[in-house]
């Protein structure tokens, strides 16, 4: 205790080798970045086992199969960057989905229809975000709420599956734009539109940076004077019209709208969104990752297929994977608090 | 009467008194208990029965809970006690026979203690967060039941097996003595020894409490081990009650209902101090909400507007801001009424 402590080592910052501090600039990448690897691992071992699995045709079908669940893992990002959870999507998916089936069949040109089904999408995502921030409701228990509101008037809408006749609605999903044998549809132009969008306003965007900073510290952020409270519920909004837009895919997907559809749905999008490499405790993520999260669902869900394997043990390996991803996020979080 | 009003149950004691009056208003029958072969029948009998594998997972819930986690796996931990149950039924040359189901009974509840173990060391060792820990078993958990049914859905006939969730014992159900044990033993260990109190040290403060001598790893574990062993029998309950094991219907959703009862109850998701009577009316509140929902002729597939219209009520009323209000509207009343006995008095 009487010792006088010897003075900080002139050469400390020096001794850290260069390349670890610009390595460390990415750090936050780096789960991303294995997301990024255990796709290209997955679509590389698939294409090695089976040897038709990389083809234009496969590819493109595992975009416009999985175009829902990417809107969804978008405006999920957004929510848990802030440190929040939404559990409330898959439901508020087949609401909108039902919705704008039954509006069509009652004549409702498609022209009301889709806006009306982003608005009831962005009416459950208001909801829960002024439960969120003014009612001071956690997250989890106030996306519950929006979760059995939405499921529960999917089945006042209708009790059964409702067939879409409309047009314009299935021209998003069965018009076909090749170039050679790959193939994009409006659904998938929407969603790479969505997901275009959606990482611009993170990147660029004061709103964006607020996002990350409530995610990184609320009080931090709202010490310095970031308009949080308006944030907080702006991202549950997204989240509602992204599940809005989700509904309109699902719903040009199958053709269909029905009440059942997206149970277990949110879970998914949540596991597509950490394994893409966004930090659960918020603040640390990207909405390309959200992307590759999908894709690495997609593909192990065609590998599967291809497989022959019965379909359970897409669950159990997406487990799997949430589960390595977790850890993984674990010792980059570790390795930051000790920092 | 001030300790009446000041106690954390009013409010959820106060919401089951109301379901229950409305019902009895609704249709006079509700609190009738009829006597059929010296068994009780009767839709408050139906609710007690009814509530059980709910009151189950809720009382493993409240214990997590306290812990400030949160088990969201208990749905996929109920379709594997009740697959693997009913597997080893199907599987066995003797159905009806109880050494059978005793098996077939603790190779479920063994591998839901198993589960419950894995959980709890991805929380109390790994230090995941509680959410994402039990959301892995929870997406994985079903794709295991699917696998143990092989993607079908099991139906098989043995009567031991049966009279779990619909068997009577001295005129009761036989649910019901097992809701009881479960409440009794829970009370038992939590309340009648220092567990409890410790569970609640870690929930308040987590490091505080390891600084202080807490075990709290073991008790962190020790709930999630509670929540799976309390879930699988009620998987195996749920299971008797339809004699089919349904890897996807099997405790859909009990998780959300199960941490609703527990926040209906009066216990904070912040963890900390924790009420068991409180799940118990959580539970009944529930229970009776969808039997009332049922009468009223609503499609059951449209409750869950009226689960959720519950669950705003319930958080409103809990909340600061509306606290607030209460409270800031009170004063103005007081402050109204101050002058005047200040004249009097004068």
């Amino acid at each position: 205790m009487t010792t006088i402590a010897p003075p900080p080592a002139a050469d400390a910052p020096t001794a850290r080798p260069a390349l670890g501090d610009r390595l460390r600039r990415f750090a936050p990448l780096s789960p991303t970045l294995a997301a990024v690897a255990i796709l290209v691992v997955l679509f590389v071992g698939a294409e090695l086992t089976f040897g038709n699995f990389i083809t234009p045709r496969n590819l493109s079908a595992l975009l416009l199969d999985n175009a829902y669940l990417i809107m969804l893992a978008v405006g999920l990002t957004f929510v848990i960057l802030t440190g929040g959870i939404d559990l409330s999507v898959g439901s508020v998916m087949a609401f909108t989905g039902i919705l704008g089936a039954k509006m069509l069949a009652d004549g409702i040109p498609v022209l009301v229809v889709l806006p009306a089904m982003i608005l009831g999408g962005a009416a459950i995502g208001a909801l829960i975000g002024a439960l969120v921030q003014y009612f001071d409701v956690q997250p989890f228990i106030a996306s519950l709420a929006g979760l059995f509101l939405a499921r529960g008037f999917a089945f006042v809408v209708s009790l059964s599956s409702i067939r879409v006749e409309d047009p314009v609605v299935l021209w998003l999903q069965s018009t076909r734009l090749r170039i050679g044998d790959w193939y994009l549809t409006p659904t998938g132009i929407i969603a790479l539109l969505v997901v275009a969008i959606a990482a611009a306003v993170l990147r660029w965007t004061r709103f964006g940076r607020t996002v990350y900073a409530i995610g990184g510290s609320e009080q931090s952020a709202r010490l310095m004077g970031l308009a949080v409270g308006r944030t907080k519920v702006i991202v549950y909004l997204i989240s509602g019209v992204c599940g809005g837009l989700a509904g309109l895919m699902l719903t040009a997907y199958s053709g269909a709208g029905y009440p059942l559809n997206g149970v277990g749905t949110e879970l998914d999008a949540i596991a597509a969104v950490v394994i893409g490499g966004t930090l659960l405790a918020g603040g640390q993520g990207y909405v390309l990752g959200s992307l590759v999260g999908v894709l690495v669902y997609g593909g192990i869900k065609s590998v599967i297929s291809f497989t022959g394997a019965d379909q359970s043990w897409t669950r159990i390996i997406i487990g799997g994977l949430l589960l390595l991803f977790i850890i993984v996020q674990r010792l980059i979080v570790a390795r930051a608090d000790r920092r | 009467m001030r300790a009446v009003l000041r106690s954390r149950l009013l409010w959820p004691v106060l919401a089951l008194v109301a379901l229950v009056v409305v019902n009895t208003v609704a249709r006079p029958s509700f609190l009738g208990i009829t006597v059929r072969d010296g068994e009780l029948y009767g839709s408050l009998i139906d609710i007690l029965r009814n509530s059980a594998p709910l009151m189950l997972v809720a009382l493993g819930m409240t214990i997590v809970i306290a812990t400030r986690g949160i088990d969201l796996s208990v749905g996929a931990i109920m379709a594997v006690s009740g697959s693997v149950s009913l597997t080893f039924i199907d599987s066995s040359s003797d159905p009806d026979g109880v050494g059978t189901v005793m098996i077939a009974i603790v190779m479920g509840v063994a591998l839901a203690l198993l589960l419950g173990v894995w959980n709890g060391f991805l929380v109390a060792v790994l230090g995941i967060q509680p959410i994402i820990a039990t959301l892995v078993l929870m997406l994985a958990g079903r794709g295991v039941a699917l696998l143990i049914t092989d993607g079908f859905i099991t139906t098989v006939t043995s009567a031991p097996y049966r009279f779990m969730a619909q068997g009577y014992l001295v005129g009761l159900p036989f649910a019901l003595y097992v809701s009881l044990v479960a409440i009794a033993v829970i009370v038992l260990l939590e309340r009648r020894t220092a567990l409890g109190m410790l569970t609640e040290a870690v929930g308040i403060n987590p490091s505080a409490s390891r600084l202080a001598g807490v075990r709290s790893r073991g008790i962190v574990w020790g709930a999630y081990i509670a929540s799976g062993v309390l879930s699988g029998v009620a998987g195996i309950l749920y299971s008797s009650n339809i004699m089919a094991a349904d890897a996807n219907a099997a405790g859909l959703y009990i998780e959300l209902y199960a941490i609703l009862a527990v926040v209906l109850g009066g216990t904070s998701l912040m963890g900390g101090r924790f009420s068991i009577a409180g799940t118990v009316i959580g539970v009944l509140t529930i229970q009776t909400l969808l039997s009332t929902i049922t009468f009223l002729g609503v499609p059951p597939a449209v409750s869950p507007v009226f689960m959720a219209a519950a669950v705003i009520i319930v958080v409103l009323i809990q909340s600061p801001r509306v606290h607030g209000w209460t409270s800031a509207a009170a004063a103005r009343l007081r402050a109204r009424r101050t002058p005047e006995r200040t004249e009097v008095t004068a």
